[in-house]
């Protein structure tokens, strides 16, 4: 008998149309198959799902409550609807609290003009944030040699933490405290110059959506990411397997 | 009717931003001058006028509400004009207006009026209105019919913004904040 499990062949609906799947698929990655679109901020293919953003969220016939596409893995029969009127204003709901949350001022940011955040508020027409803004008073942390983390850009998608620890091994990131608290930090939240785990590789630069982490030395629009690295190294690591 | 009272009764409102929104305005150029035999412009920054006027069908408002001036000013434009225009990322979002507000309205006079001053350093209690504790969106304060983003929104948006409301069309601008 082969060591490896028999592929079960699932069969759903996405959105009407029938999509066949593995059993071991979520219902994101089936939609991207069938080129049917879900919005997404803290996914990233190459880096596993943290169901952190909540914009992938659908609805699933027979299920009271949305579910989040990148965690949801896919079970024959399956109903799936991912545009709707309800999930465009629940997804733009969502998108309006990340920018009321932290001070997301796009025209003097280091990734303006690159930045998925910004693309995404364009891509939902999100015209404007209904909820009082937050404005709170975040930390910048330059005091590595090369990289800057600025609190005020960062949505907590947790692609930093998974790329350290999944990608480089060195699990240098984390996520500390709850709610509004909710903060990325190095090590023992030392000052990401201190971190004796860090080996400087960057990859937590490049995978971050958004202007939270960025190179030193680059000024407004100026910091645009390069992530063509990551499925090829993910690519790598799974052929040697 | 005259030719005058066909036309559409415009204004611009500068509340707390650089004034690059108006600029991006004049920067349709040309297109200006088409847009000029269509509308009267009946307030703006270099319009010499006492009030803001009664009956305005459409009113572009660039900048945060950051003063008391500023929060009595909009709510009289929005009282007197049919389509309220919001022009620009700092009037949408705050953006560069409201980056203050992590500080305080004291901490932002002190540093202007005190540190950085080099001849009689006094903070400015006449003619300059009181700041208000935070700067705050347009659109927190007053309803607002069109969201114009961009800092600023591109000269081509506003003038397909201005053309569509011209033409009576509700406008649907889809373009990037910053």
């Amino acid at each position: 008998m082969s060591p490896r499990a028999p592929i079960r062949v699932k069969t759903l609906t996405i959105d009407g149309r029938e999509c066949g799947a593995r059993g071991d698929q979520t219902i994101l990655e089936v939609a991207r198959e069938n080129n049917i679109f879900i919005p997404t901020l803290c996914n990233l293919p190459g880096l596993s799902n943290a169901g952190a953003c909540r914009l992938c969220i659908v609805e699933v016939k027979g299920v009271n409550k949305l579910l989040p596409a990148c965690v949801t893995h896919v079970s024959e029969g399956m109903e799936v609807t991912v545009n709707s009127e309800r999930l465009a204003k629940f997804r733009r709901g969502i998108l309006e609290l990340v920018f009321a949350e932290r001070n997301h001022v796009c025209s003097v940011c280091v990734t303006n003009g690159h930045c998925d955040l910004q693309s995404m508020a364009l891509t939902l027409g999100m015209t404007h944030v209904h909820f009082p803004y937050q404005y709170p008073r975040m930390p910048v942390d330059a005091s590595h040699e090369r990289f800057v983390v600025d609190h005020n850009r960062c949505i907590l998608c947790a692609r930093c933490v998974r790329v350290c620890d999944e990608i480089e091994g060195a699990h240098t990131w984390d996520i500390m405290s709850r709610g509004v608290e909710c903060r990325v930090i190095t090590d023992l939240a030392q000052p990401w110059g201190q971190s004796e785990s860090c080996t400087g590789c960057g990859k937590c630069v490049q995978v971050c959506p958004t202007g939270a982490l960025s190179e030193k030395g680059k000024s407004v629009a100026e910091m645009s990411k390069r992530r063509q690295f990551l499925p090829y190294l993910t690519l790598m690591r799974e052929g040697r397997r | 009717m005259t030719a005058a009272q066909t036309k559409v009764r415009l204004a611009t409102v500068w509340l707390d931003g650089c004034s690059g929104c108006h600029m991006s305005l004049l920067d349709t150029d040309e297109r200006l001058i088409a847009l000029a035999q269509r509308v009267t412009v009946v307030w703006g920054p270099l319009v010499d006028a006492k009030e803001f006027p009664e009956n305005v069908d459409v009113t572009l408002v660039e900048g945060a509400v950051s003063s008391e001036e500023d929060l009595h000013r909009i709510r009289l434009v929005r009282a007197r004009t049919k389509i309220l225009v919001t022009l620009g990322d700092c009037a949408i979002t705050g953006n560069v207006s409201a980056m203050r507000n992590n500080f305080g309205a004291n901490a932002v006079l002190k540093r202007a009026y005190l540190e950085n001053a080099t001849l009689d350093a006094q903070i400015p209690r006449q003619v300059i209105p009181p700041l208000l504790a935070i700067a705050r969106p347009v659109h927190e304060f007053v309803p607002v019919d069109v969201f114009v983003p961009g800092c600023p929104p591109p000269a081509d948006l506003i003038f397909s913004v201005l053309s569509d409301l011209l033409e009576g069309k509700m406008p649907n601008p889809a373009a990037k904040f910053g």
